[in-house]
């Protein structure tokens, strides 16, 4: 758990003192991922590095799980945090095991024990130990050595994890792959993390909190969800963008919106009863079952008002389902892309739980903006 | 079909031009080119013979010489190394440059004359003489240093204090290793420098190989002239290799561009 309580740094520059982390108090839990946000010079960076001491507070307080950080020695307390910094920092004189047992090696561990965690470190960011563990920072790519950056933090296990812009250096396509896998193994470690970005996308994705920084002072601290329903101030909303709501998309699981239920009609069927199980049932769509009973197509109502015949004429196959697990965003991808008015959701063994419908996106959206 | 091949090994092929010789092979040019000289003087005249009838003088100022150098040189690196690493120190931010500046006037006042100073001021013989090339080797091995340790890169510092290295840490850990080849680059320059000046130390009495060659200036004597120049520049080409081969061993592979 990390507190800041009223946590201020004012510089004395030629013009006069200037406050460049304002009076800012919030408290993160245990195992959640707090992403520090705002435009450069915000105080987002001087935030953080009043965390692990690299700055002293001219007034405020830190505490980690309930120690006041002003009363631990600040080596002692920096080696207790795990650092990764934005030009990643390897150390070019070390091989990449000699780098990521620096802080292990502070702390005076047996070597063979520290050796043995650079091992376990690298195979989880699938890199193989026995290549990689005597290479230089040199003799790797960029993507690699931003992963050594990562596990060099984690190597002695700290509870607490400051990492600033830890992946802006990188090219997009890697960003995504290595933000995927540090959520992935945030998931096992659960560490309580500290994440500065100024890049609003990676911030919803990676943070369970958002903190937004405005000229030294915390604007808002919320979910990222309740941030995109419900920016506090007229900076957040710019901030955010007049497209946030697509950001939620990404926010909300399939399995968390209220699907629709879709009639089911067989091939033979007439289309006027497609057309009635439509009203009855909300969906713009109904599907149709093939006679082996699994569903074949679906009859839209663009095609069911028209003209007589059966359901099986009017048919247009399934392009494409999209797992529970998904998010909304991808489901609304794919229902753009292939201009389906009704998407079926599927479970893990590919049977139709449901349907997502446009309404039912607006709607789930508009719950979730009012609860929050 | 072989260049594919070679793309998918994922390594680059071994560049053919435009990389710099590294240093061993540059020496070993040299010493051909100076056999083949030699080789070819040696038998176009006597005057081998005539040289080689001094082995015992360079025997004994050649150890002189390279007395007077490990002198100079080692109290150089044994000050020089020190005091870079203290002027790049924050405290000394400010004032580094211009403490440089003096260094750099050092460099200007020729070597005879800060010779011919310390004589004037600690006599004649060897102790004037090692302070006086001291002085002359002593500004490259600070500047190097001094440079070597200033352009560590500041994220460097940066990860290695929010780990929670102490100062010291940080300096032996990080900053020392990662300016060590910089800081040989002096050595090396200034040892050179140092050999190269070192028989100017004869004129105020500390013999050397300087004795054979403004001994043979002044006697017009061709022989005893090369008798004293031919092994210092030989000495000047030993210890540049010497120095270069504990570089490319002695400085982390992670930053040597010579391994």
């Amino acid at each position: 758990m990390i507190r800041l309580d009223r946590l201020t740094k004012v510089f004395d520059t030629p013009a006069g003192p200037v406050a460049a982390v304002d009076e800012v108090s919030f408290e993160l839990p245990a195992g959640e991922i707090c992403v520090l946000l705002g435009p450069s010079g915000c105080g987002k960076t001087t935030t953080m590095k009043m965390i692990n001491r690299l700055i002293e507070p001219t007034g405020g307080k830190v505490f980690i799980d309930g120690r006041d950080t002003r009363a631990l020695d600040p080596i002692q307390l920096r080696r207790s945090i795990g650092y990764v910094i934005q030009q990643i920092g390897l150390f070019p004189n070390k091989t990449v095991a000699e780098n990521i047992c620096v802080v292990p090696d502070l702390l005076g561990w047996d070597r063979r024990k520290s050796r043995a965690r650079a091992a376990e470190l690298l195979e989880m960011v699938a890199m193989e130990p026995a290549v990689f563990m005597g290479r230089y920072p040199k003799e790797l790519s960029g993507g690699q050595q931003q992963r050594v950056g990562v596990i060099r933090a984690l190597a002695a296990d700290p509870p607490v994890m400051l990492m600033d812009e830890p992946f802006g250096a990188i090219d997009p396509i890697n960003r995504e792959v290595i933000q995927d896998e540090f959520l992935r193994m945030q998931g096992t470690l659960r560490k309580t993390v500290i994440f500065v970005s100024h890049d609003l996308d990676e911030a919803v994705k990676m943070a369970d909190r958002i903190a937004i920084f405005r000229a030294g002072r915390l604007e808002q601290f919320a979910t990222p969800d309740q941030l995109l329903a419900s920016p506090a101030t007229p900076f957040i909303e710019t901030f955010l963008g007049t497209d946030r709501t697509l950001k939620r998309l990404r926010l909300v699981r399939i399995s968390d919106v209220e699907l629709g239920r879709p009639g089911i009609v067989r091939r033979e069927d007439p289309v006027g009863r497609a057309r009635e199980l439509m009203q009855a049932s909300g969906c713009p769509a109904v599907l149709v079952l093939d006679a082996d009973g699994r569903p074949g197509g679906l009859v839209s109502s663009a095609r069911a008002v028209v003209r007589a015949g059966t359901c099986g004429d009017h048919a247009e196959p399934i392009r494409a389902t999209i797992p529970l697990t998904a998010d909304l965003r991808s489901a609304v991808a794919l229902m753009f892309a292939h201009d389906m008015p009704l998407l079926p959701c599927v479970d893990a063994e590919g049977r139709i739980q449901g349907a997502l419908t446009y309404a039912a996106i607006v709607r789930s959206l508009s719950v979730r903006g009012t609860a929050a | 079909m072989s260049d594919v091949g070679k793309a998918w090994t994922g390594r680059a092929p071994p560049l053919a031009g435009g990389r710099p010789l590294p240093v061993p092979r540059t020496a070993m040019l040299l010493w051909l080119l100076l056999a083949a000289a030699a080789g070819l003087w040696w038998v176009s005249s006597d005057t081998p013979g005539e040289i080689l009838s001094y082995h015992e003088d360079i025997v004994f100022l050649g150890v002189q010489h390279i007395e007077l150098v490990g002198w100079a040189g080692g109290l150089a690196i044994l000050t020089g190394v020190p005091a870079g690493a203290i002027l790049s120190r924050p405290t000394f931010r400010r004032t580094a440059e211009l403490i440089l500046q003096v260094f750099n006037l050092g460099t200007t006042i020729p070597t005879l004359a800060i010779l011919a100073l310390s004589m004037t001021v600690l006599g004649i013989g060897t102790v004037p003489s090692i302070f006086g090339l001291w002085a002359a080797t002593l500004l490259p091995i600070v500047r190097n240093t001094y440079a070597g340790l200033r352009n560590v890169p500041t994220p460097l510092l940066e990860a290695a204090r929010g780990m929670g290295m102490t100062p010291a840490q940080v300096f032996w850990r990080v900053e020392l290793p990662n300016a060590l080849f910089v800081i040989f680059g002096g050595i090396r320059t200034a040892l050179s420098i140092c050999v190269g000046t070192a028989p100017l130390a004869f004129l105020i009495g500390a013999g050397g190989l300087g004795e054979l060659i403004f001994t043979g200036i002044a006697l017009n004597e061709l022989p005893m002239m090369l008798a004293g120049a031919i092994p210092t520049a030989l000495l000047a080409i030993l210890t540049d290799f010497l120095v270069g081969r504990l570089q490319v061993h002695l400085v982390p592979r992670g930053i040597n561009p010579l391994r």
